[in-house]
């Protein structure tokens, strides 16, 4: 029997978490995270995660945050968030992420809030900690706080022979001193930062090369059984009848059949598949629609949307009269594919359930969703369960969901055993959800000089992110409607943002050639953003770019393009240029492409760097080649082989600039760096053939229409 | 024959060599050397992606040369040399492959790095100074999904440089 375990700490007073009997005697400040009702979310900026921090006797400083790492660096720079304001050697900062049992209460790692939320709210309550941990060190030594400095885990005071220092561990020895944070901290200036904003290797490296760094796939705790999902054939499907028989009689095997759910489990992962495939299954199905006609059948489904907080009904001006007068017109439909995630680690669960608590381990962006969904499936209180993310093997917006781990927590708790299940290759396409495909419309009105007097843009299906305008416009109606998608769709990395800026910048480059202005020179004249602006000015400086009018198609031959394309979201301001070549047999080659990124105070430039160099390698698959493919309700290409993704040789000559403003607040950077990549692409597409392609992905077959 | 018989049928047996020591495994058709690797010997450094060998995350070294583990059945390999991801390191000292990935901070959320490392190990081992296309194109079935290509070419250019790389390619 073990000991009674305590609640999840979110969940409890502050007084009556065990901070101090599991991680030993010290100091706690905590920040109180602001829990949104059901009806906040998304209104109002986002909620507030809250953070806490362990000044432990031991030298260690552990701070807490409910984000999740999935391979975006986040660790590392929160990590040197804290150390910086607290004055800690990056080694002495151990920082838990994503376990509900601890961590402070998080909406979910999306949206490009880590930095932003869990960085401030770590750095607020590192900085409260300083200052906690200064106070003690003034009465201990009997000198005025002020007369105190803080660095590499030590309290100096005095020079010369009269020098004096006192670790932070021996400061807080058989403490247990626990603070509320009420007021705003005083927070250190960038400019001054000796760790955060100076380069710095990620954390765990020497676990991934060495292979031993375990993520949730490699979990094996003893008496583990291998879990395997009974999936429908295809969408709508409903279980007809199901013969377990076989199944049933093979050694060891565990056989789940509740409702729709049937799922086996055994200690051996091949048992486990020769049970699956011995349960003979039989499906109603209903037609589905198909990928041929799909554009129609989103515009005659509209969905109701009134529960979706990701609405944008934006109106100034009179459009329909600006249009009227307008001597130049545009009106145009853009779309963007369904595409998969494909992170490089499918969906684990290992679930575990000890005397009526279940703890599930998973590479979720959501593990208090998660724990939410779990409590409701097995009507347990929230208390009764714990999630604790691992490494996780990636996650691009498509590790949200439960469901798995729901099924996994049932044939643990039918097996009374830990049960660990890993989605196929197969299952995580067919299983997931997909990025939405979107339909967008835009009808612009321009003055013959080709300032642009009207803007209509209806976003159908992607959703609201970079949907607003970033240059000026008097006269703009822009707005966004949810429709029923046939295929299961969800978040992913730049969802919406990708769709939004690939309309909206082939757009202005089709305006920039009507009327014959250079498209740098057209965007500048309309762009409302000095940021935006800057960075438009730094990427075109790199990249040397030519200013001309309209396509500079020469034909035959091999031909060179240049395109351009901005965009401004969540905070972030990016810019990228794409130099193409169509070679005589219509081959597109990416000769270079240069992303220039601004998002405030940059923390950790060597990460910020992976991340915008990674991003825009992301977005090239999803500009160019990636779509899923479905027929009635199958997914057509369910397998590596078959849905193709960015490789060493599609990768070009890419060039990052990074602007850093040490005095604007961080922003996220995992998402906004990809959003200009695909129009760039099809603007030098048109700038060296005159093709204007307004599709994604824009080379299927790898030419040029 | 019933699943549960031929679960339970005696199967031929032999020894396998991973990271110089010798284990007694079961032969059997449908047993790939990944799966033997991870759920028999315990070393879950070589990872599942993709089950039909076209990710790269499942590659280990026999004798020396990246094969695909996934697709490869045990049998195979019987009386060669496996290396794991688990067995380049000597002790606490890093392979040059495996320093030069952490030098060149080749990786984000590192499921696919075990594999790149050994596919960077065997191309070194066969071209101790290969240009940038020779790296691409023997790099090509290694997939990175975070976008981490131009790290990667790195960390390999940098372990080619460094000493040591070209002799200690083949373990």
């Amino acid at each position: 029997m073990s000991a009674p375990v305590p609640g999840p700490y979110d969940l409890a007073p502050p007084t009556e978490r065990d901070y101090f009997a599991r991680f030993g005697p010290g100091v706690v400040i905590i920040l109180p995270a602001r829990r949104p009702g059901p009806t906040e979310w998304g209104r109002g900026g986002p909620p507030h995660g809250g953070a806490w921090i362990h000044v432990g006797e031991d030298g260690t400083t552990r701070a807490f945050t409910g984000k999740v790492e999935v391979g975006q660096g986040t660790r590392t720079a929160l990590t040197l968030l804290v150390a910086e304001e607290l004055g800690m050697p990056l080694g002495a900062v151990d920082l838990t992420m994503g376990d509900t049992d601890v961590s402070p209460w998080d909406m979910g790692t999306f949206g490009s809030r880590s930095m932003p939320d869990a960085g401030e709210n770590l750095r607020t309550t590192a900085a409260a900690a300083r200052e906690v941990v200064l106070e003690i060190a003034a009465t201990t030594l009997g000198v005025p706080k002020a007369d105190l400095a803080i660095a590499d885990g030590r309290i100096r005071t005095g020079t010369g022979s009269s020098a004096r220092s006192v670790g932070i561990g021996d400061l807080v020895r058989g403490l247990h001193r626990i603070e509320t944070i009420t007021a705003p901290a005083q927070l250190s200036q960038p400019s001054g930062w000796t760790r955060a904003g100076h380069p710095t290797a990620n954390l765990g490296g020497r676990e991934i090369v060495t292979g031993t760094r375990q993520y949730t796939s490699d979990l094996r705790p003893a008496g583990m059984l291998h879990g395997r999902v009974l999936f429908a054939p295809q969408y709508g499907a409903k279980l007809r009848s199901v013969d377990l028989s076989r199944a049933a009689a093979m050694p060891g095997v565990t056989v789940v059949h509740e409702g729709d759910f049937v799922g086996v489990a055994s200690p051996d992962f091949l048992t486990t598949r020769a049970a699956l495939k011995a349960i003979r299954a039989e499906w109603d199905t209903t037609p589905q629609p198909s990928e041929g006609g799909i554009v129609e059948f989103l515009r005659q489904h509209p969905a109701e949307g009134e529960d979706s907080w990701d609405l944008i009904h934006h109106v100034a001006g009179d459009v329909d009269a600006a249009l009227a007068a307008a001597p130049v017109t545009l009106h145009e439909t853009y779309t963007t594919a369904y595409i998969a995630h494909v992170p490089m680690e499918t969906h684990a669960v290992l679930a575990a359930w000890e005397a009526g608590r279940l703890t599930v381990w998973m590479g979720s962006q959501t593990p208090f969703r998660a724990r939410d969904a779990l409590s409701d499936a097995f009507g347990i209180p929230e208390s009764s369960v714990r999630v604790v993310v691992p490494a996780t093997g990636s996650g691009f917006g498509g590790k949200h969901a439960a469901e798995l781990a729901v099924r996994a927590a049932r044939l643990a708790k039918a097996a009374g055993r830990p049960v660990c299940t890993v989605y196929t290759r197969e299952e995580e396409f067919t299983q997931a959800y997909f990025r939405p495909m979107a339909v967008i419309d835009v009808q612009s009105g321009a003055e013959k000089d080709g300032t642009i007097t009207a803007w209509r843009f209806n976003d159908l299906n992607a959703g609201s992110a970079a949907a607003r305008l970033p240059y000026k416009v008097t006269n703009q109606q822009i707005q966004n409607q949810p429709a029923e998608s046939p295929l299961p769709q969800g978040s992913y990395r730049a969802l919406a943002a990708t769709a939004n800026n690939f309309a909206r910048e082939s757009h202005m480059d089709e305006l920039a050639a009507r009327v014959g202005v250079d498209p740098v020179e057209y965007r500048l004249r309309h762009l409302g953003d000095d940021r935006l602006a800057a960075v438009l000015r730094a990427v075109v400086h790199r990249a040397e770019w030519t200013p001309h009018a309209g396509t500079r198609a020469r034909n035959p031959g091999p031909v060179r393009g240049w395109g351009v394309a901005v965009g401004l979201e969540k905070g972030g301001r990016v810019a990228t240029v794409a130099e193409v070549s169509v070679h005589e047999d219509r081959r597109l080659e990416i000769l270079r492409l240069v992303t220039g990124f601004e998002c405030g105070t940059i923390v950790h430039p060597s990460n910020l760097r992976n991340q915008v160099e990674g991003g825009t390698i992301m977005a090239l698959g999803g500009a160019l080649f990636e779509a899923i493919h479905f027929e009635n309700g199958r997914i057509l290409n369910p397998r590596l082989s078959e849905y193709r993704v960015p490789r060493f040789r599609d990768v070009p000559r890419i060039d990052i600039v990074l602007v850093d403003r040490p005095d604007l607040p961080s922003e996220g950077a995992g998402e906004t760096p990809l959003i200009a990549v695909a129009p760039a692409i099809a603007n030098a597409i048109y700038d060296a053939t005159g093709r204007r392609l307004r599709s994604l992905p824009l080379v299927p077959d790898g030419t040029v229409p | 024959m019933s699943q549960a018989e031929r679960v339970a049928q005696p199967r031929a047996s032999s020894r396998l060599r991973v990271n110089g020591v010798g284990h007694p495994i079961a032969l059997d058709r449908d047993r790939s050397l990944l799966f033997v690797l991870r759920e028999e010997l315990g070393l879950a450094g070589t990872k599942y992606g993709c089950g039909e060998g076209e990710c790269g995350a499942c590659k280990v070294l026999v004798d020396g040369v990246a094969i695909r583990s996934c697709i490869t059945p045990v049998g195979e390999v019987v009386g060669r040399s496996v290396t794991t991801i688990e067995g380049l390191a000597e002790g606490d000292r890093l392979h040059p492959v495996q320093q030069a990935f952490v030098d060149a901070g080749a990786f984000q959320c590192g499921f696919c790095i075990p594999g790149m490392i050994i596919a960077a190990t065997s191309l070194l081992a066969r071209n101790p100074n290969p240009g940038e296309e020779e790296i691409r194109a023997a790099m090509d079935g290694n997939l990175c999904r975070c976008g981490g290509y131009l790290r990667i070419i790195d960390a390999i250019q940098r372990a080619s440089r460094s000493s040591g790389a070209a002799g200690s390619g083949a373990p």
